[in-house]
C-alpha cells in the first residue's frame, strides 16, 4: 500500500479542491436522498445513501487509495451498466409491458378509478374551483354546511375559515379561488380533475362538469382486501387474481389493468415457440448471422485487397489514394445510412435514376434486394476500417521472415499463402471478432436504411425481412409506438443476443489465442 | 512505411511489366476512390441544389446555391447540433478522466480485488449497453420521479448513461498503455516527495497523452453518431441530437426534406471529418489497438 508523503501537511491546495468537490457531491447527494424520500422511492434512496457513504469513506480514509481513482467510473458503471444489465435479466422473466405496467396496488387503484361512475341519485354539492399554486383543486360545501377542499393528490379535508356566500365558497385560506375566466381557460383540466373523497379508493371521488356542482363518483368495482377479490357491483361477478397478474372471473374474462409478475421462462417460450413470434424470430436470427458474417467477410476482403494494392512503395500518390479511400469511415454511420436510403429510393434515387439510367429497381422494398442493399451499404461503410487495419498489419509484418522465404526460393503466391496471410489473420482476428459483434448489433444501419422492411406478409407483428435481432428488440419493446409495449419479451430477446455474442466472442478469442501460440 | 523493395527503374519496353507491377494499382486506386467518393460528391451537390427535393438533386451540380444551408436556420438543426456537441464533448471528456483514473489505479496499485476487478471489466464490456435500452428507459423513469434532471428527456441523463459505458470499453486500452510507462519515473517522483495525486496529474497523464487523445476522440465520434439510446431517451424536439433529428426529417418526408437533410448532413459531418483527417495518425493507432467505430 502506498502512503503519500505529503499527507498530513494539512490544508494543501489539492486537499481544498478535494474538500470542495466532495462537499458539492454531498450536497447534491443529500438533495437526491431527500427527493427520493419525498417520492417514496426506497430503492433509489438506498442506492444514493450507499454511494454517498462509500464516496465519503473513500476520499477521507487513508486506506482506500485505489478506490479514490476507480470510484467515479465505477459509480456510473454500477448504475448505468451493471444495474441495467441485471434489471434486463429480471424484466426478461416478468410480463412487464402494456397491461402489466405497475404493482398490484397501483393496478387496483387504476381499475377503481377507471370504472368510476356517478352514483345515481347521489347528492350534488355546490363546488368552487380553487388553485394551490399551479395545482387545481375543488372546494365543496357539504349538506351540513362544512367546507372541504382537496386536489388530485390530496383527498378532501375539512378546512376552517372559509368564506361561504350563498351556499358557495368564495374565499379559502391557503388556496386561490379561480374566477370564471380562469376556469374557462383551464376548462379541460377542470373537467378531468378528480379529487378523492378519502385515502380509500373504494369511496370514490368528486368530479364536476360545469365547475359549479360536484358529484360523487364511485367505482362500479369494489375491492375487498381481506379476500383479495374484485367485485363488479352492477353484475355481481367476482374476479380473483390469477398467475398472470390479472383479476380473472370464473368464466375466464379478465379486467384490463394487470400488474407485473414473474412468469418464468414464458418470454423465451414465446420467442421460440409462439405462432406470432417463432416464425419471424427464426428468420431474423438466420439473417442476423448472415448479415454479420457476410458484412465482416465482404468488408475484410475488399479492405485487404485495397491494402495489398496500395502497399507498394513505388506507387505514386498512394497517400492521396489512402486518404480518399478512408473518407467513408470519417462520415458518421447514421448520416451514411440515411444518405444511402435516399440514393436507393425506387422512384427518385440517384442509383436508379442516374447510375442505372432511369431503372425502377425496388432496392429497399423487395425482400432479396433489400438484403443486398443493406450488405452493399455496409460494405461501403465498413471497408475503410478493414483497409486501415490490414494496412497496419501488412506494414508490421516481420521483414526477416519474408526475406527468409525469398532466400528459400518461395514464389510470390507461396509467400503470400504460407506467411503473409496467416500472420495477417493472427494480427486482425480479434478485430474481426469485434467487428462481428458490432455488426450483429448494427441497429443504426438497419433502422435508418430500411427500417427493417419490407414487412413479413404473414406476420401479425411489425417485423420485416431485413430486421436483425436488435431491431426486433426495438420493435417488440414498443418504445417507438408502433406496437403494444412488451418489455418482458424485448428483454428476453436482449438476453438471447447477449448469449449469442458472448459465446461466439469467447470461443473465437480462445481460438485466436491458440492461433497465436502456433504462430 | 518501410520500403522493402528497391525503387523501380522504368525502362522503355517494359510497359506490360509496369502494368502488372504498378499500373493495376493505379487502376484499383481510381476505382476505389470513385466508389468511396461518389456518394460524398452527390451529397455535396444535392445540398447545393436549389430545388431541395430528392428528384431535383440527381443532376450533379446543375445548380449551385446556398438556399438549403440558409433554410437550416429556420429549423431546429442548430439546436440539435449544439446538443450533439455538448453531449459528445462531455462524454468524451468524462470518459477520458474516469477511464484514465481507473487505468492508473489498476496499473500502479496492488490491492485485493484487482484481478477480479479487471476480469469483471472484461466480462461486463461484452454486454453492449445498447442491448439494455429497455432497462435504461425504465431506470430513468424511476430516477426522473426523484430528480427530474436525471430522468427521461434530459441531456444530462443521456451523458450519464453514456458515461456508464466509459469504464468497460476503454479501461483496457488505457491500462495496457499505462503499463508501458516505466514505474521508475513515479518512484523517483515519490522519493522527491510527490503525492499520488501529483504523480497522476503531472506525470502519468502527461506521458499517456496519446492514448488519452485516442480514447477521447473515439468516444466523441461514437457518441456523435449514437442513435438507439438517444432516440429512446430524448422525447422533446429541442433536446434531440443530430442522429435523432435528421432521422426524423428523412423518415417523415424524404422527398421534400432532402435538400435540408443533405445540407444538414454536410454541416454535421464536418466536425467529425475534420477531427478525423487532422488526427488520423492517432485514430488509426487506436483502432488497431482494438476499438470499433460506433
Amino acid at each position: 500500500m502506498y502512503s503519500p508523503v505529503t499527507r498530513g501537511s494539512g490544508w494543501s491546495p489539492g486537499f481544498l479542491v478535494k474538500l470542495v468537490l466532495i462537499a458539492l457531491v454531498d450536497a447534491l447527494g443529500v438533495y437526491a436522498v431527500l427527493a427520493a424520500w419525498g417520492a417514496e422511492s426506497w430503492g433509489v434512496l438506498a442506492a444514493m445513501v450507499a454511494l454517498l457513504l462509500v464516496a465519503n469513506w473513500a476520499y477521507f480514509s487513508k486506506r482506500a487509495l485505489p478506490l479514490k481513482y476507480i470510484l467515479p467510473g465505477l459509480a456510473f458503471l454500477l448504475v448505468y451498466q451493471v444495474y441495467v444489465v441485471a434489471y434486463t435479466g429480471y424484466v426478461a422473466f416478468t410480463n412487464y409491458g402494456d397491461g402489466h405496467n405497475s404493482t398490484k396496488e397501483q393496478a387496483i387503484e387504476a381499475l377503481l378509478v377507471q370504472n368510476e361512475r356517478r352514483v345515481e341519485g347521489s347528492p350534488s354539492s355546490p363546488l368552487t374551483v380553487v388553485a394551490d399554486g399551479d395545482t387545481l383543486g375543488f372546494a365543496v360545501v357539504s349538506p351540513d354546511g362544512a367546507v372541504q377542499a382537496g386536489t388530485a393528490d390530496q383527498p378532501l379535508q375539512a378546512v376552517d375559515g372559509a368564506t361561504v356566500d350563498a351556499g358557495r365558497v368564495t374565499a379559502l385560506p391557503g388556496y386561490d379561488v379561480l374566477d370564471y375566466a380562469a376556469v374557462l381557460e383551464r376548462q379541460q383540466e377542470v373537467t378531468e380533475l378528480r379529487v378523492p373523497v378519502s385515502d380509500d379508493p373504494n369511496e370514490g371521488s368528486v368530479r364536476t362538469q360545469d365547475a359549479r356542482t360536484g358529484y360523487v363518483f364511485t367505482s362500479t368495482l369494489e375491492y375487498d382486501a381481506a379476500s383479495d377479490t374484485m367485485t363488479d357491483t352492477t353484475t355481481g361477478v367476482t374476479y380473483t387474481p390469477n398467475d398472470d397478474g390479472q383479476f380473472e372471473a370464473a368464466d375466464g374474462t379478465t379486467l384490463p389493468v394487470g400488474w407485473r409478475v414473474l412468469v418464468g421462462l414464458d418470454n423465451f417460450v414465446t420467442a421460440f415457440g409462439d405462432d406470432r413470434y417463432a416464425g419471424p424470430f427464426g428468420k431474423i436470427l438466420v439473417w442476423t448471422f448472415a448479415f454479420a458474417v457476410l458484412s465482416v467477410a465482404s468488408t475484410f476482403l475488399l479492405g485487404l485487397f485495397l491494402a495489398i494494392a496500395f502497399n507498394d512503395a513505388r506507387l505514386r500518390g498512394r497517400r492521396v489514394y489512402r486518404t480518399l479511400v478512408i473518407l467513408p469511415y470519417a462520415i458518421p454511420g447514421f448520416l451514411a445510412a440515411l444518405l444511402w436510403s435516399g440514393m436507393l429510393n425506387r422512384s427518385y434515387g440517384f442509383v436508379n435514376e442516374v447510375l442505372l439510367g432511369g431503372a425502377s429497381i425496388p432496392w429497399l422494398t423487395d425482400p432479396v434486394l433489400a438484403k443486398l442493399a443493406v450488405l452493399g451499404v455496409n460494405l461501403w461503410l465498413g471497408f475503410p476500417y478493414m483497409f486501415l487495419i490490414c494496412t497496419g498489419a501488412l506494414q508490421s509484418l516481420p521483414t526477416d521472415v519474408l526475406e527468409a522465404a525469398k532466400i528459400d526460393g518461395a514464389g510470390r503466391w507461396r509467400t503470400w499463402r504460407s506467411i503473409t496471410l496467416p500472420l495477417l489473420l493472427v494480427a486482425t482476428a480479434p478485430l474481426l471478432i469485434s467487428s462481428f459483434a458490432f455488426n450483429f448489433n448494427n441497429f443504426t444501419l438497419i433502422y435508418m436504411l430500411t427500417g427493417g422492411g419490407p414487412r413479413f406478409d404473414d406476420a401479425s407483428v411489425p417485423l420485416g425481412h431485413t430486421d436483425i435481432l436488435i431491431s426486433m428488440v426495438y420493435s417488440v419493446s414498443g418504445l417507438d409506438g408502433t406496437a403494444a409495449k412488451d418489455y418482458g419479451l424485448a428483454s428476453a430477446l436482449s438476453i438471447v443476443i447477449f448469449v449469442v455474442v458472448a459465446t461466439i466472442s469467447a470461443l473465437a478469442f480462445r481460438r485466436t489465442r491458440s492461433l497465436e501460440e502456433i504462430a | 512505411m518501410s520500403a522493402r523493395t528497391a525503387p523501380f527503374v522504368r525502362r522503355p519496353g517494359h510497359r506490360a511489366r509496369w502494368f502488372s507491377e504498378i499500373g493495376w494499382r493505379h487502376l484499383v486506386g481510381i476505382l476505389a476512390v470513385a466508389y468511396a467518393g461518389f456518394p460524398l460528391v452527390y451529397v455535396v451537390s444535392a445540398s447545393l441544389a436549389d430545388g431541395g427535393t430528392l428528384t431535383g438533386s440527381n443532376e450533379l451540380f446543375a445548380s449551385v446555391s446556398g438556399a438549403n444551408y440558409v433554410a437550416l436556420g429556420g429549423t431546429r438543426f442548430w439546436t440539435w447540433m449544439a446538443n450533439t456537441l455538448v453531449v459528445a464533448v462531455a462524454t468524451g471528456a468524462g470518459t477520458v478522466l474516469m477511464g484514465a483514473a481507473a487505468a492508473y489505479a489498476f496499473s500502479r496499485f496492488r490491492f485485493s480485488g484487482r484481478r477480479v476487478g479487471l476480469t469483471a471489466l472484461l466480462v461486463i464490456q461484452m454486454f453492449p449497453q445498447m442491448l439494455a435500452f429497455v432497462a435504461i428507459f425504465l431506470l430513468l423513469i424511476s430516477l426522473g420521479n426523484v430528480v427530474p434532471g436525471l430522468g427521461l428527456d434530459s441531456k444530462l441523463s443521456l451523458i450519464c448513461v453514456y458515461l456508464g459505458g466509459a469504464l468497460g470499453v476503454n479501461t483496457f486500452l488505457m491500462y495496457g498503455f499505462f503499463n508501458t510507462v516505466p514505474r521508475e519515473i513515479d518512484e523517483a517522483a515519490k522519493i522527491d516527495g510527490a503525492s499520488h495525486a501529483q504523480i497522476y496529474w503531472t506525470i502519468v497523464l502527461r506521458l499517456t497523452a496519446p492514448i488519452l487523445a485516442v480514447v477521447g476522440l473515439l468516444s466523441f465520434i461514437s457518441t456523435f453518431g449514437e442513435f438507439i439510446i438517444a432516440r429512446v431517451l430524448l422525447q422533446s424536439e429541442e433536446n434531440w441530437t443530430l442522429a435523432v433529428g435528421l432521422y426524423g426529417w428523412v423518415s417523415s418526408l424524404q422527398d421534400a426534406n432532402w435538400g435540408l437533410f443533405t445540407a444538414g448532413a454536410v454541416v454535421s459531418a464536418l466536425p467529425v471529418l475534420a477531427l478525423f483527417l487532422f488526427l488520423q495518425k492517432y485514430i488509426v493507432g487506436g483502432l488497431t489497438a482494438g476499438s470499433v467505430k460506433g
